[in-house]
Order: C-alpha cells, then structure tokens, then sequence
C-alpha cells in the first residue's frame, strides 16, 4: 500500500536555526497520526512542509506517492486546520466553508449545498449567516474543520486545533475528531503538545523533540517501551532510575544496588530504568515476606496522596524520590509517613531507557 | 479620586486650562473656515469688508470659463493621478510587508522620501527631470507631466496608509486561502484586498485630496492651458483678491468634506455587513 505521507530525509534550515532535522516518516492512508513534542520542537513545520506552506532544505516529500517537494500549497490534495484556526473575517460561515470549493471551480449552488451539509456534519446547522467574530471559540473550531473537510482532502493536517478550548469543551472535541476520523476514512496529522491527548486519539505517534524525530510507535509502544530518556518523560509519568549495564540480565544502579533488567547493551552503557508510578508496588519491610530483590529497592515513605480511586506514595530511596501509585484497595495495607519500605515491580515493566 | 474608565478627571485649575485650550484650539481650526464662509456671500469686492448678503461671487464661479476650466483641469489630473498611485502604492506596499527581496530596505526607505522632502525641492527635480526628457523624447508639458508629478509623490502616502492596514492583517489567512486552492492572485482577491479595502480607499482618498491641493509642484511643471484651480486661485491673488476666490475656496472644502463622508459611508456599509448577510442574505464576499 502506497503511503498517504512519505517523507525521507527531510530538513528544514530557517538561516541557522535548524526547525527540522533530518526526520523519516511514513504515514498511512486513513491513519490517525500525532506529532507529538514540546513548544519549538518543529511540529508546526513539518506540517507547513507536507501543506505545501513551506518548502524542505532538503530531503523528499511524497503524498500518494507523487513527490510533491515544491509543488504550491493549492495543488496538493490536503488540507489544513490552522492553529488559530484562520478563518475568514470579512466572510459568514458559509462562504468560509465553500471556500476551497469555488477555488477549484465548483459553481455556487453545488458549492454552498456541500458546505451546507459540511456545516451540519460539525452540527453547525443554522449558523451559516454569522460571522467568525460571532462565534464561540469552539464553534470557529468547528467551521475551520468543516472548512478543510468539505473539499475531501486525502490528508488532514491539524496544528493544535484543541489547544485554545478549555478542558471540557477539548475533552468532547476529541472524541468527536477521533469519530469522525473513523467515519470518513481519511488520514489525520494531528499536531499536539498534550501527551494525554495524543494517547487517547492517536492510532500512532511520533515524538519530537529540537528538530528530531525521537521514536515512532502506537501509544502503547511509546508508553512501554520509550527509546529514551526523553520520550519516557514526556509521555506520562515516570520514576527514572539511573545505573550502568552490567551484563545482558542485571542492572548496578547509582547506590550500587543490582536489579534484573534484560537488554543486549554493552556492560558499563548508562542508561536509566523508567519505572511507571503504577508498575511499582509498595510494600512493608518487616513483613518479611519482601519480594524478590532482584527488582526492589528499599526506602522511608515521605508522602501519602489520597486521590479517592488511587493513592500515591512518595518514597525516598537513598539517592533521589520516586511515586508509586496504587489503587484504592481496602484489602491492602495501608502505609503512613516515616514507614521504611520496599518498592518493587516486575522486571517486564521496567523499560530500560538511553540516559540522555 | 473619581476615575472613570481608567482615566483621572482633571480638577480645578487644571481642568479649567485643559477646557480653555480645547476651545483655543477649535477657535484656530474653524474660525478661518467660518470667516471665509461669511465673506464668501460679502457684497463687497473688498475681502474682509462685509457688504450685505450676496450670491454673486458663487454665480461669477459658475459662469466664469477660467474657473470652470481651472477645475475641469484639476478633477482630470486628480483622477487619473489617483487611479495610478493606488495601483502602484498598494502593489509597493504589498511588496514591502509580504515578501523579502534583495533591496528590500532601500526601496523601503526611498518610498518614503517624496513625504519629507519639501514641495519646492520636488517640484525643481520634476521640472529638471522634465526638461531632460523633453529633450529625449520631445513632449511638451501639461497633463501629462503633472499627472506624473502627482503620481510620484501620491505613491508614497498610499502605500504608507495601505501598509498600515496590511501591518495589521493576520498573513495566514493568505496561507488558508492557498491551502484552500486559491491561486496567489486568487489569494488576493478574494481575502487579502476586501481585508486592505478601508485602507485602500483611504489611501485614495487622501491621493484624490493632496492631487486637488498641490500649488506649488504643479505650477512648476504645468503647461499652457493646464491650469489647476489652486494654482488659478493663487494667480488671482497676485491680481488682488475678490470674494470669488472665497466662493472657491468654499466649493473646494465642501467637496472635500463630501469624500471624506463618503469614505467613512463606505466603511459604515463595510462594517454594517453582519446585519445585511443576516437580513438579505449571504451574498457578499464569495466571487
Ligand atoms: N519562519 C521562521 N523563521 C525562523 N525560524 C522559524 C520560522 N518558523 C519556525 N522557526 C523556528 O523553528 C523552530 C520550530 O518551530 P515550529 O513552529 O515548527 O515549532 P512547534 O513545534 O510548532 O512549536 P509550538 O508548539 O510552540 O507551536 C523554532 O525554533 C522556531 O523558532
Ligand atoms: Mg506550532
């Protein structure tokens, strides 16, 4: 199957600022796909680039499989819901949205009964006479999407679209993207800065971070098995354990304690243990009935958090803290400050992560 | 304290000097306008010396055949002037604020040069650059050569006028246009310039009035037979003044106030169009 998005070595230099750095992406037809990374990390960028707004220094763009490198933004099959959503002040609503139709030649009368039925698919119905300054921010939300669907681009490019909505109003919006990606079939980019989000819409995400493109996988991959230090940071929450490789099955962390962890690293690569606050258990010392010590370390618990569902401990282990979170269960032990404790969790969720 | 909407109201002395120089300063403004209004219908040829309430002077301006060829003159160069500048100071201006060239700054700066430099040294350089030329190409002087020099410095109020607007102007919605399929041209057309329009006319506006006011180039480069009304106006002065250069000088002012109403009727309408699209219906704005 050709790729909706191919790009090969793409960078883009904006004088010496380097926005994108040497990334390969592919994107699949009818995927849901997140660009995911912190403020100036190139997202908007590699957008613009596969939009057509701004041309690669180097490298190969292809979309549908026809390389379209400098090809102007009117003669590419997709479409753009813009970050502050850019919709047309001096139009209504409905011109807005049969904007993209009439530019490529379809008369009026059909141009305005698709942006009418574009219009009710974002359940605007009754809107069309205002103006964009009339509307709500998620309603001028709702009309930028319904303005780059109605012309049935092969690929939807998001910038953020949620960013500016307060929580409710983002927490429906994704819902309703994320079907309406499933409905029409189409291939979404989708550029974020919220993890959260991205791990609830995406079928796939990409990590950047400065120009480069970290990791690539589904939310759960990135959540698993992060590559690195950086990814296993940003994606959720994460007690970064730091140590050497000793062999292919043990890992010395700083205070000198062994733990199992299996990699194919050679011995003495620094690297770190990221361990979910969830994956870890919290556990009595006097009870002697301590797990394995092979994946435990032992500490003084600092801080109970009762969050109702969960609680979350933080625990002070020798050399730095660490969170363990654990549902609210009544049959478990309960744990109070200044209690010494064994933190343990199974070798398998642990990821071994490049300290860098 | 009483403030009201963040700003302190002045008391006592202070507020009595504030509302004194208010008044001071209309007196400046309009007690000349009001003058040249009363004594516009003096019955005495004598300006200045009140002689019973007459309407001859508008009646010698409506007949006199050097007044009416005087404005036929200056409407002609005005328009075609007007016309040119808002074409070529809207392009420059858009060349300015969009694109980066090679040049880029020089051309900025030297854009702005006819705005500072004194009406006296630009009407000598016109008048050289025009003697040259004649010689060159053989013509002689009048509408064209005025015209031009209107053009020449009409450009650079245009474009600073229309750059304004432009400066304010989000550039995306250019970019939207042209993910949206729109060509660069159609990019233009049909988002960027009805977005420029209030400047755009307000550029014309104020071409069309300082092309009508010029004395001072246009005598230098006018020719036999291309005599504007303020340069008429001036020659009678030299004559001695009558009441009919202020029965001019009021038409001159109630046209300008005329367009200066009409551009601010135009951006009423503009700014009205919510309520027309929700009463007639969504016409405008789509090609
Ligand atoms: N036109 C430009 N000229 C110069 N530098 C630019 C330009 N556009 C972007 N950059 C730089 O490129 C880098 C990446 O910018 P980009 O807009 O892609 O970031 P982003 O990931 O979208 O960030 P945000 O989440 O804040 O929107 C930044 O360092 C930015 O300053
Ligand atoms: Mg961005």
């Amino acid at each position: 199957m050709t790729a909706a998005v191919e790009i090969t070595g793409v960078s883009k230099r904006f004088g010496d600022v380097v926005a994108v750095d040497d990334i390969d992406l592919r994107i699949d037809d009818g995927e849901f796909f997140a660009l995911l990374g912190p403020s100036g990390c190139g997202k908007t960028t590699t957008l613009r680039m596969i939009a057509g707004l701004d041309f690669p220094t180097t490298g190969s763009l292809k979309i549908f499989g026809h390389e379209v490198g400098t090809l102007p933004p009117n003669k590419r099959p997709v479409n753009t819901v813009f970050q502050n959503y850019a919709l047309f002040p001096h139009m209504n609503v409905l011109d807005n949205v049969a904007f993209g139709l009439r530019m490529q030649g379809t008369d009026k009368a059909t141009a305005r009964s698709a942006a009418t039925a574009a219009i009710g698919l974002v359940r605007l119905d009754g809107m069309e006479r205002r103006r964009p300054a009339q509307l709500s921010g998620g309603q001028q939300q709702r009309v930028a999407l319904a303005r780059a669907l109605v012309n049935e681009p092969k690929v939807l490019l998001l910038d953020e679209p949620l960013g500016a909505l307060d929580l409710k109003l983002r927490q429906e919006m994704q819902g309703e993207l994320k079907s309406l990606q499933r409905e029409l079939g189409v291939s979404f980019v989708f550029v974020t800065h919220d993890q959260e989000e991205a791990l609830t819409m995406s079928d796939r995400i990409a990590v950047m971070d400065e120009g480069r493109l970290l990791q690539i996988g589904t939310p759960e991959e990135i959540y698993e098995r992060p590559v690195n230090r950086f990814v296993a940071d940003f994606i959720g929450q994460t007690n970064l354990l730091e140590g050497t490789v000793e062999d292919g099955a043990t890992v010395c962390l700083v205070n000198g304690a062994r733990v199992a962890a299996r990699s194919d690293l050679t011995a003495g690569t620094r690297i770190a243990l990221s361990i979910r606050p969830e994956r870890a258990t919290i556990h009595h010392r006097d009870h002697g009935t301590g797990p394995d010590a092979g994946s435990a370390v032992d500490g003084e618990v600092v801080a109970v958090t009762y969050l109702g569902n969960a609680l979350v401990h933080r625990v002070k282990l020798d050399w730095m803290e660490i969170e363990v979170r654990e549902a609210n269960d009544p049959d478990r032990p309960r744990f109070a400050v200044g209690d010494p404790v064994t933190v343990a969790w199974d070798p398998s969720a642990a990821a071994l992560v490049a300290d860098r | 304290m009483t403030a009201v909407g963040g700003v302190t109201q002045p008391r006592g002395a202070t507020r009595w000097l504030l509302r004194a120089n208010t008044w001071l300063v209309y007196g400046f403004f309009y007690a000349p306008i009001v003058l040249l209004v009363v004594f516009s219908f003096s019955g005495n040829r004598n300006v200045g010396v009140w002689g019973g309430f007459t309407l001859d002077w508008y009646r010698d301006f409506a007949s006199d055949g050097n007044v009416q060829g005087a404005l036929r003159n200056s409407i002609q160069i005005a328009v075609a002037s007007t016309v040119v500048s808002v074409v070529l100071g809207t392009a420059a201006a858009l060349a300015l604020e969009r694109f980066t060239f090679r040049g880029r700054q020089v051309f900025d700066a030297l854009l702005y040069l006819p705005i500072i430099i004194p009406d006296v040294t630009m009407a000598v350089m016109m008048l050289l650059f025009f003697a040259q030329a004649a010689e060159l190409l053989g013509f002689s002087k009048g509408f064209g050569t005025i015209t031009l020099s209107h053009i020449a410095f009409n450009i650079s109020f245009v474009s600073v006028v229309v750059r304004a607007r432009l400066a304010g102007m989000d550039d995306r919605l250019e970019e939207a246009a042209r993910d949206l399929y729109a060509t660069r041209w159609q990019a233009f057309r049909h988002v960027t310039l009805p977005l420029i329009m209030p400047g755009v006319a307000g550029g014309a506006l104020l071409a069309f009035t300082l092309s009508l006011d010029d004395v001072v180039i246009t005598q230098f480069v006018t020719g036999p037979g291309w005599t504007t009304l303020p340069v008429y106006v001036f020659g009678l002065i030299r004559k001695g003044v009558t009441p009919l250069i202020n029965a001019v000088s009021v038409v001159m002012l109630l046209a300008s106030m005329a367009l200066v109403a009409l551009s601010l009727a135009t951006q009423r309408v503009r700014g009205g169009q919510d309520a027309i699209d929700a009463r007639v219906g969504p016409d405008q704005g789509l090609p």
